[in-house]
């Protein structure tokens, strides 16, 4: 594999789409500073990238372990009043949100 | 459709396990309960909450892969697929991404007689989000003025099967759906109810000039709730499409709604890109390993499924039609197969009587279940291989059987079926009707052949229908030669 591709180089970002899918609404004049920030971590993750890793076990999870499993048995559920009691608003035992479409 | 163009069809399938409980929490698994009762700090993502998967459903998305012959992951991982929306309360689904459970499989469909493989992509593992009704004006979507959230589904496991874009037609869009709900409901690992939702289909489809063509531009249709409305829906879009090429306009790649009322698609919006869900491993689980020895255990539990059922249909002689339509049949009409020809019936016969007379008494009586003996129904048709009834006595005679008027020979007594099998009484009832239309005779020794046939009613009337109508024609023929 060509490593050079994975070298550390200044990362270009579109950070406002970025923001849009994080749902953020970030101030104009914070764009420049957030870009370049966010620029240098993505450039670290290249350097990490970059290592070989050639014979090293991947690990996906630090535990080391798999299949951890529950018994498919129902274990109860909270009280529903108390439930939407923790919501903005509700009604007749929904959760009461703005309508979808303007949600996107 | 144009001469020269190609659908392109991959249907995406989501299944909804029936287990006790969540994916990932002890909420139970239900429907139709009153809103927010099955919720936890799980499934509604309250703060610190933590996911642990549940063992059953990874038996089951396993049992379903090898029911679609396919390949099982030794080693598998959750991913979180990142998205706002309110019935999305940790505005992430647990899923699975670039190594699912199950993959490179296929499954046979069969439509006007042909058989085609469908390919299966994959079939992964995650879970099903909340419900949602839009308030405001006629319940529609886009006119809304308030959402209400319902979790009880939030977190209920759910498979989704995606097939190969091998699908051509409509009808085979149609056969294949309903070819996997089969399937499904013959594992016992899902209600498979498309009025409830347990089983939802979304359909990929694009157009192209010719097999060897590059891909067209593929459209998402969703919202078919009936297999009726798959079939309609997917064969509008290909004809949409064409159109819209023809026109010269272009496809853009975009999720559209099947509005069963209009009969059309339109528009939901423009298709967010793949990367835009931001998949990344679901730090929360640990991966899944399935060994071979889990995976064996599992192949020896799976249940005959239609296929086979029909192979085996097949080598026992019936036609391809009934043994097709037999194998799906529900378990009350194949167990009345099985047990009839396990009485010692001939099975060809058994299916086509099943299949054909016993499914239209059903009908006619509105009635959904049936319990009969099946050993009066293969006694029925022994009675019928033995000329002991004809084909319209035996009708007469499963009526009986059906309405629990006893054994088949008991019911062909009392209701005075039985065929004359006395050649002797068929032969003088022949001679007296010959006796009795001299004219008839003299008509029939001019050439006038046809003659025969009212000669023949007259003995079937003399017998009361009870002599062998085709022994009684050549009877007849035998003495005015």
């Amino acid at each position: 594999m060509d490593r050079s591709t994975l070298l550390p180089m200044p990362i270009d970002i579109d950070i406002a789409h970025v923001a849009r899918l994080a749902r953020l609404d970030l101030p104009e004049d914070e764009l420049d500073t957030l870009r370049s920030q966010l620029s240098a971590i993505l450039e670290h993750a290249a350097k990490v990238q970059s290592l070989d890793t050639e014979g090293v076990e991947p690990s996906n999870h630090p535990l080391g372990f798999v299949n951890a499993f529950r018994e498919d048995v129902v274990t109860g559920s909270l009280d529903r009043d108390e439930v939407l009691a923790m919501a903005p608003e509700a009604r007749d035992g929904y959760f009461a949100a703005p309508p979808a479409m303007s949600q996107e | 459709m144009s001469v020269g163009w190609e659908p392109v069809i991959g249907i995406e399938v989501h299944v909804e396990l029936a287990t006790q409980s969540k994916m990932f929490c002890g909420c139970a698994v239900s429907f139709g309960e009153a809103p927010n009762t099955n919720v936890c700090p799980t499934c509604l993502a309250l703060p610190g909450a933590l996911p642990v998967t549940n063992g059953k459903a990874i038996e089951w998305i396993i049992k379903i892969g090898l029911a679609l012959h396919c390949e099982i992951s030794e080693w598998s991982v959750f991913h979180r697929k990142n998205y706002f929306y309110a019935d999305l309360p940790k505005n992430y689904q647990i899923s699975q991404y670039d190594v699912p459970v199950c993959h490179d499989g296929w499954l046979d469909i069969d439509v006007d007689g042909e058989t085609a493989r469908i390919g299966i992509e994959r079939a992964h593992q995650e879970e099903d989000t909340g419900k949602s009704l839009h308030m405001g004006e006629g319940g529609r979507i886009h006119a809304a003025t308030e959402t209400l959230l319902d979790f009880n589904r939030a977190g209920v496991p759910l498979v989704e099967v995606v097939s190969k874009p091998d699908i051509r037609s409509a009808a085979q869009a149609r056969a294949y759906a309903q070819t996997l709900r089969q399937v499904i409901a013959e594992l016992g690992v899902s209600d498979a109810r498309l009025e409830e939702g347990s089983i939802r289909f979304d359909a990929n489809i694009s157009v192209r000039q010719g097999p060897d063509a590059e891909f067209g531009t593929k459209v998402e249709i969703k919202n078919m709730n009936s297999f009726r409305s798959l079939e309609k829906a997917v064969d509008f879009e290909i004809k949409r499409q064409i159109a819209e090429l023809e026109a010269e306009g272009t496809i853009i790649q975009e999720t559209r709604h099947w509005d069963e009322e209009a009969a059309v698609t339109t528009s939901m919006r423009t298709k967010e890109g793949s990367s835009d869900y931001r998949y990344f491993t679901e730090p929360d689980l640990v991966p899944l390993v399935v060994t071979p020895e889990w995976r064996e255990h599992i192949l020896s539990t799976l249940p005959e499924l239609p296929h086979q059922r029909k192979d085996r249909y097949l080598a026992l002689g019936v036609d391809t039609q009934t043994a097709l339509a037999l194998s799906s049949a529900d378990t009350a009409l194949r167990s009345l197969f099985e047990d009839t020809v396990g009485a010692g019936a001939d099975a060809k016969a058994a299916a086509n009587w099943i299949t054909g007379e016993v499914v239209a008494w059903m009908r006619r009586e509105s009635v959904d279940t049936i319990d009969v003996d099946s050993a009066s129904v293969a006694e029925m048709i022994g009675m019928i291989d033995a000329n002991e009834l004809s084909a319209s006595a035996a009708k007469e005679v499963l009526d009986g059987i059906l309405r629990g008027e006893g054994t088949a020979r008991a019911v062909a007594e009392s209701r005075d079926l039985i065929q004359m099998t006395d050649t002797g009484a068929i032969e003088s009832a022949v001679d007296s009707v010959l006796a009795d239309n001299p004219d008839a005779v003299e008509r029939y020794r001019a050439g006038e052949q046809k003659v025969v046939g009212f000669l023949v009613g007259q003995v079937m009337r003399a017998t009361q229908g009870k002599a062998d109508p085709k022994a009684v024609n050549g009877l007849l023929r035998e003495k005015l030669s």
